[in-house]
């Protein structure tokens, strides 16, 4: 990573503090190192946080958890996993009270559709940490809302003592060591029109929410997602960018995108999640496969073999030409 | 019978063609030649359709298609003498609507603007529903001067109602209004009065 490319809309904190809330999850809390507020942000707003991890830069987006009217204490809330790239380790093993960092401006790819009449928010594990904002605007602004929370056991679900207290019979709680599972047939057949679903959580359980929504007859512009994609590890390939006039290596645990970053080229990006379409590159030509990651190309533009989200997708095979 | 509605400027609504879909529940609202949008979509709806179907209709002067509706045998099938007869059903309509029921709007500009309208009211997306524009091109417009509005215009320019400015129709759309924007035409020289030209029948 070169020194020269900072953070896009880069804010210097401190962590202020790290708080286990349970075997997998810790919060992390960051302010600036004059006390001063950080800036407003509105639920379901993520920040990108930059890790030096020895040689390697990563920048991973997280969801703000923390109530949209405290600025002068950003949360976020990480679940540990023991199979990534490494980015939810290091703030587990290495990020403590006291630590200088620096994290992106917030932005917002999953707010709360003002025009709703009632919000149903569907969530499973450490999804749960967007809703936590986002409940918090609406008892302040008011608003109708649900949230219904899966996870695996009661050991490891994060906030449910702290959203109980806070919206009470609002909150219905599943625990799959108990047989509960959220009925999302009946949630989706009974609501009353105007209302809008969120939903944030693993892969498998969007994708259910999405299509069951889809077969109850629900129209897009009523359904909400937010899943920031991992840049998953895999074969280490070289890409050659036509602008730039040169080739570069893309390490196992390196994303496209932070090889093209620790070249020195400037590329485009935003939540560096797959999530919000701003680091799209024409692909120019490619011999070889590529492996997508995001939510943000259609099918079709997939197919066509035409542009690739760098900061979460790959590629395998002989030779790979961006645009930039 | 397809639209005759060209697209201009983003802002001029443009409809599409009813497709019965696999929701639990149909709601049709059409006014006039509306109603043959709805027995061009019986014919490609499967069985049962009509079972969990109401049907909300405002004949027309000279596009009358009750019988032919009431023949498909909808849950519930209702006539109003004129669109705004109907909207206060709608309003009730929408307000104890669930999420999932397909709503279908076909006929002319006002019915599906004011449908919509309602929609929007009880909270859904202007694009969750399903569009199609049969029969006269008249306008609502809203004159942009008194903010009175016209119905049923269907000259260029028109005349406002309210105020009696001569106006020129646009085709800068208000969803919100659910009216075109009428500007006026002569503000410079009243006595210059273009001639009006039937345009939006």
């Amino acid at each position: 990573m070169s020194a020269g490319h900072r953070l896009l809309g880069a804010i210097d904190v401190v962590v202020t503090d790290v708080v286990e809330l349970n075997p997998e999850v810790k919060r992390f809390h960051f302010a600036r190192p004059d006390g001063q507020p950080l800036p407003a942000f509105s639920g379901g707003a993520h920040i990108v946080i930059e890790m030096k991890d020895g040689d390697v830069t990563r920048r991973t987006p997280y969801s703000l958890s923390s109530s949209p009217f405290e600025t002068d204490d950003y949360q976020v809330s990480i679940r540990r996993d023991d199979n990534g790239r490494g980015g939810s380790l290091y703030m587990h093993r290495s990020v403590t009270p006291g630590m200088a960092m620096t994290i992106s401006h917030p932005s917002n790819l999953f707010s709360l559709d003002k025009r709703a009449t009632r919000h149903l928010m569907l969530t499973g594990g450490i999804g749960i940490t967007p809703f936590l904002a986002q409940t918090a605007q609406l008892i302040r602004t008011g608003g109708e809302f649900e949230v219904h929370y899966g996870f695996r056991s009661h050991d490891v679900a994060a906030y449910v003592d702290e959203l109980t207290a806070r919206i009470g019979h609002r909150l219905h709680c599943y625990a799959d060591d108990q047989g509960q599972r959220i009925d999302y047939d009946r949630l989706l057949s009974s609501q009353p029109a105007g209302t809008h679903v969120y939903v944030c959580g693993p892969t498998p359980m969007i994708d259910l929410v999405l299509s069951k929504a889809k077969e109850h007859g629900w129209p897009d512009a009523h359904v909400h997602f937010e899943h920031f994609a991992k840049a998953p590890p895999g074969e280490a390939f070289t890409v050659e960018l036509k602008a730039s006039g040169i080739t570069i290596a893309v390490g196992e645990e390196q994303s496209l995108l932070e090889a093209i970053e620790a070249a020195g080229v400037d590329a485009p990006y935003m939540c560096r999640g797959g999530a919000c379409g701003q680091c799209e590159t024409a692909v120019v030509e490619y011999d070889g496969e590529l492996l997508h990651s995001d939510h943000w190309l259609e099918d079709e533009e997939r197919s066509a073999g035409q542009k690739i989200m760098p900061c979460v997708s790959r590629f395998r095979g002989k030779r790979l030409v961006l645009d930039l | 019978m397809s639209s005759r509605i060209v697209p201009t400027i983003l802002s001029r609504p443009v409809y599409g063609t009813l497709t019965p879909t696999t929701a639990s529940a149909h709601l049709l609202i059409a006014d006039a030649d509306g109603g043959t949008a709805i027995l061009d979509l019986a014919k490609a709806a499967p069985a049962g359709f009509f079972d969990s179907a109401e049907v909300c209709y405002v004949p027309g002067a000279d596009a009358d298609f009750s019988d032919e509706l009431q023949q498909l045998s909808p849950r519930q099938f209702h006539t109003s003498p004129t669109i705004q007869a109907l909207l206060p059903r709608l309003s009730r309509t929408f307000e104890r609507l669930h999420m999932g029921t397909s709503v279908y709007l076909a006929g002319s500009e006002s019915l599906i603007g004011l449908a919509t309208q309602s929609a929007m009211q009880a909270g859904l997306d202007y694009q969750a529903l399903q569009t199609e524009h049969r029969g006269t091109l008249a306008r609502r417009v809203q004159c942009v001067h008194c903010k009175g509005t016209t119905e049923n215009v269907t000259t260029q320019p028109a005349e406002c109602a309210h105020c009696g400015l001569l106006l020129f129709v646009r085709d800068h759309y208000s969803r919100r209004l659910a009216a075109f924007q009428g500007v006026n035409i002569n503000a410079e020289d009243p006595t210059d009065v273009p001639p009006k030209i039937e345009e939006f029948t």
